[in-house]
């Protein structure tokens, strides 16, 4: 465990020290979310019906966003050298990396989201479903967006090119996602969407970082 | 299966060839570092040196021949075979936002190391007053001697180094040298690819030819 957690470690002090790329990532899920009232206008009812959708979307653009510093920095000073050569395969440093990147991107979306939630006028129902939902499915954006990342290293414009990849993907946690918060709304109950958050999380854990590695191997070549 | 390579600590590559796209870089091309020994490779620009380092690291795959340690093909255990290596290329990856001993200790921990020997990889490349320092502030010569550090910092039985004495001044070369010859009394060998002359005894030259590298057509190219 202890390269893993080496890793880990690094990733988590370079994201604080790095502040500005948490708050990046962060200040936009904020934006986003308050632009839209100002857009759409402040009729409360329409807000309370699309503001789980506008959540999940800014969710997912913020973690877009902040896919570059996944792979690029180490990719661009040698440091992916030194992992492909440490003592844990690469599939174990894309998980590693990933959940660095969910601790420094997903987790701080999902605790400011209760206050966007007000801001959009929900009730404590609905975000509380909308909290368990982000933590069920943010990881699965980190995972997914470490293929992209990972694919895009040596492009020209990665940071295009990661959208275009990566958005696709997410589709399944944007439904799910919003659908839970719409389905426990409607009275419908929101267990299923959750458990199939749950699942896609739970699927992308083994696939996304074989993915991922296959990719890095690709870019060191 | 004839094996070139069959002392314990002995790395040899065997007919390697290796191809960047449709170009070839070298071909036929075989090398004993034996425990104990050093290799210089040293060739013009764009004659292969890097890249036959990397693919001694394994970073890059042969497209012919074979490597082995101790005898065996690598690829039978590539991962015990990348343990045993430490690898210096013209990058470093030492992030600015870390300060020196983290980047050591960061280097050892990925590595598996259970017993970093972190003060004696700074005392060896005189760091120590620079050990809490980030590294955004070192000048190159110091951040070379930090990855240098790192060959220290988490011990292995094989050294590949790429250019290792750029930016390093003559104290910094000194110091190198003294930790070349240390890793070599202590059974482990050495690859160095360097235009500069290194004063190592004993050691085996392998001059790299230039293979008709350039590209047919550099714009379509690149």
């Amino acid at each position: 465990m202890r390269p893993y957690l080496g890793l880990f470690r690094r990733e988590l002090l370079l994201a604080f020290r790095q502040g500005g790329e948490i708050g990046l990532a962060l200040g936009f899920f904020v934006l986003a979310v308050v632009l839209f009232p100002l857009g759409v206008g402040p009729e409360a009812e329409m807000l309370r019906r699309i503001g789980p959708g506008i959540i999940w979307v800014a969710a997912l653009l913020a973690a877009v966003l902040s896919l570059d510093r996944l792979f690029a920095a180490d990719y661009a000073d040698g440091g992916l050298d030194l992992l492909a050569l440490s003592a844990m395969p690469l599939e174990g440093a894309a998980v590693a990396k990933c959940a660095a990147h969910w601790v420094t991107t997903g987790l701080p979306i999902t605790l400011v989201s209760p206050f966007l939630g007000l801001l959009v006028d929900m009730d404590w129902y609905s975000i509380s479903i909308l909290i368990i939902g982000l933590l069920l499915g943010t990881p699965a954006l980190s995972l997914l967006g470490g293929i992209a990342a990972a694919l895009t290293l040596g492009a020209r414009r990665p940071g295009v090119l990661t959208s275009l990849i990566v958005l696709p993907l997410y589709l399944p946690v944007l439904i799910f996602g919003a659908g839970a918060v719409e389905a426990g709304i409607a009275g419908g109950g929101a267990r299923a969407h959750l458990l199939l958050l749950g699942a896609l999380s739970l699927a992308a854990l083994p696939l996304a970082p074989w993915a991922t590695a296959a990719a890095l191997r690709q870019a060191l070549d | 299966m004839t094996t070139v390579g069959a002392e314990p600590g002995e790395l040899a590559a065997e007919r390697v060839a290796c191809r960047r796209g449709d170009r070839p870089i070298f071909s036929e091309l075989s090398c004993v570092v034996p425990a104990g020994g050093a290799l210089v490779l040293t060739g013009a620009n764009g004659s292969g040196k890097s890249s036959l380092l990397r693919l001694l690291a394994t970073l890059l795959r042969p497209a012919d021949g074979r490597l082995l340690w101790d005898g065996r093909p690598v690829t039978n255990d590539l991962g015990s075979y990348r343990s045993r290596l430490h690898y210096l290329g013209h990058l470093d990856g030492i992030k600015p936002a870390l300060s020196v001993r983290e980047t050591l200790e960061y280097g050892a921990r990925v590595r598996g190391t259970e017993l970093p020997q972190i003060d004696r990889a700074l005392a060896a490349f005189a760091l120590e007053r620079l050990a809490d320092w980030p590294c955004r502030w070192l000048s190159a010569g110091q951040r070379r001697r930090l990855a240098l550090a790192r060959l220290i910092a988490a011990p292995a039985p094989l050294w590949l180094l790429d250019e290792p004495t750029s930016a390093l001044d003559s104290d910094g070369e000194r110091r190198l040298l003294a930790a070349i010859a240390a890793q070599r009394e202590g059974g482990g060998g050495v690859v160095v690819a360097t235009h500069q002359p290194l004063p190592l005894d004993g050691a085996e030259s392998l001059a790299l030819e230039d293979f008709e590298s350039a590209p047919d057509d550099p714009l379509t190219d690149f």
